[in-house]
């Protein structure tokens, strides 16, 4: 049986340059689609991937991945902005990745593009009035 | 061409005043000119909404039958402990209290979900909060143990007294170490991955009046959604920094302690708030009118975030370990273009305090001076100047040796 998920990657500092997704598809017979990464050497990398192959394989692919200290996250998880309790202060967007909030020009206000969100949750806690929320 | 608080007033009831907001009059005075617009315009109005970890509130929750002794007792609302040391049934809760059980940064970076500003902020929106208190117990006062449902409008006095509020300037928060750092100056990246900042710039209350010519004791301002004065000088009010030739100071200076009738306050404007690693505090919306009495205190209100500088401060040493070293000094219009140079390196920027929201905050007051709903109040004293001579102080230690 074939399986095929979406799944977030986040990647320690200390194994951000080892090849890791080429051991998926050499050692685990997987595919892989990249639909977003986030690497920079020396600091934590974020890699959101649909990863596909058999039951088995997957399996031990992710099991894999979990070794060497990745942490996964499947992508059913939604971050929404509860708009109410947003002060607009700034604070989360050089703390997200992606780049997802931004400064609308002349207000000041904080925009979230909600496409550009790969649930890492960094946001999450960062967010002083916490209006930042996590779904499952 | 003076005019006084008083003709001001007159004004408001009228219906005439002419009010606009410390980012407006900055254009208004470009086209029409200094003496002009000291002429036409009485009123500027400030604003800031930002964290202020040094703000509580005292209660008076009322006897209960048979009654009970709070003074020298146990009391927790939430689960938030609050300050009894006062007399029967009055209590102080202070905005970074945290519950006994909550487990700080055991759990490092801890959470900090739920603190007294978050208590703060659920009694000013109306909500029930469990008391639960013990007391030990006294021939007047025999009752010991006290769990009750209690909401704002049920008890007898709720102000909010916050010692130290509105910064007139603050710190620029970096991180020189090669560790993810959690500060009240929030999350800060490794190797100067980002720099935080935190103030209104010219929009800020003591920013427009740099040498507090008209905010002084008793000056009455929008607090939290109210109304509020200002009490006294904030702690750590330092009004002897590095100033600019525009008398603006270029070092965190004056504070203002501020005082207001909780029970007419207004949730969005009281934000409890929790600062990963670091603890919980309170988000607060003040703003302040300033009469514009001369030309000298307007040309004060025209300070723009060209010309507001803020010093770069590492977090990872400099701050913790008290040392003077400043990285850089950067304008607030540097801030607000996304990012700063700070030894060479090119670094992205954030604020903490809300420009949007004090931009409200300004227009809010704006409007209820307008509305006639809002007049201004002569200072009863003013806050120490530069002429004062505070120095402040840090603690040095001396080590209390056992015998
Ligand atoms: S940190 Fe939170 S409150 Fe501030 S702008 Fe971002 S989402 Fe809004
Ligand atoms: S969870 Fe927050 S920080 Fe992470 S990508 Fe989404 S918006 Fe950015």
């Amino acid at each position: 049986m074939t399986v095929s998920k979406r799944i977030v990657l986040h990647f320690p500092p200390r194994i951000v340059d080892q090849p890791i997704v080429y051991r998926l598809v050499k050692d685990f017979d997987l595919q892989f689609n990249i639909l977003k990464a986030s690497v920079t050497p020396g600091r934590e990398g974020i890699l959101v991937m649909e990863l596909t192959g058999g039951q088995r394989n997957y399996d031990q692919g992710i099991k894999y991945l979990t070794d060497t200290g990745v942490k996964i996250q499947a992508l059913s998880q939604d971050v929404v902005r509860n708009e109410a309790r947003c002060t607009h202060c700034g604070a989360c967007i050089t703390l997200c990745p992606t780049n997802a909030f931004s400064l609308e020009p002349g207000t000041r206000r904080v925009l979230f593009d909600h496409a550009k969100c790969v649930v890492c949750e960094l946001c999450i806690k960062a967010c002083p009035p916490r209006a930042m929320e996590l779904y499952f | 061409m003076l005019k006084t608080i008083a003709e001001i007033n007159d004004k408001i009831k009228k219906g005439e005043a002419v009010v606009v907001t410390a980012e407006e009059i900055i254009d208004i005075t470009k086209k029409k000119g200094l003496a002009k617009v000291a002429e036409e315009v009485d009123v500027v109005t400030t604003g800031t909404f930002g964290p202020m970890c040094s703000s509580g509130a005292y209660f008076n929750i009322g006897h209960t039958k048979p009654k009970i002794k709070l003074g020298g007792g146990r009391v927790y609302l939430n689960d938030v402990p609050a300050y009894t040391g006062l007399a029967a049934v009055d209590i102080f809760l202070g905005a970074t209290a945290l519950p006994d059980d909550d487990p700080r940064n055991k759990i490092y970076p801890g959470e900090f979900r739920y603190g007294g500003g978050h208590v703060i902020e659920e009694l000013v929106a109306g909500k029930d909060v469990r008391l639960t208190a013990t007391a030990y117990g006294t021939d007047c006062y025999p009752k010991r143990k006290l769990e009750s449902w209690v909401n704002l409008k049920d008890i007898n006095e709720a102000v909010l007294f916050n010692v130290r509020n509105a910064y007139q300037n603050y710190n620029v928060a970096v991180n020189l170490s090669n560790r993810i750092l959690y500060t009240y100056m929030g999350v800060l990246k490794p190797d100067l991955g980002n720099a935080n900042y935190s103030s209104a710039g010219q929009l800020s209350p003591l920013l427009n009046d740099p040498f507090y010519k008209t905010i002084g004791i008793g000056t009455r301002i929008f607090l939290g959604g109210g109304i509020g004065y200002v009490a006294w000088h904030g702690t750590q009010h330092n009004p002897n920094v590095l100033r600019g030739d525009n008398g603006v100071p270029r070092r965190p200076a004056g504070t203002l302690a501020v005082i207001g009738d909780l029970k007419q306050m207004k949730p969005q404007w009281l934000v409890g708030t929790s600062f990963l690693g670091y603890g919980c505090t309170i988000t607060v919306g003040i703003g302040v009118p300033i009469p514009i009495l001369s030309e000298e205190i307007l040309r004060y209100t025209l300070v723009t975030d060209a010309d507001i500088f803020a010093p770069v401060v590492d977090y990872s040493e400099g701050y913790p370990q008290r040392k003077p070293d400043i990285l850089a000094e950067v304008s607030y219009a540097e801030l607000k273009s996304g990012s700063i140079k700070v030894q060479g390196k090119e670094v992205p920027t954030a604020s903490l305090s809300s420009y949007p929201k004090a931009i409200e905050i300004a227009n809010i007051l704006k409007d209820w001076i307008k509305r006639g709903e809002f007049f201004l109040t002569e200072p009863v004293a003013p806050l120490p100047g530069v002429e004062s001579g505070i120095i402040f102080k840090a603690l040095e230690e001396r080590p209390i040796l056992e015998l």
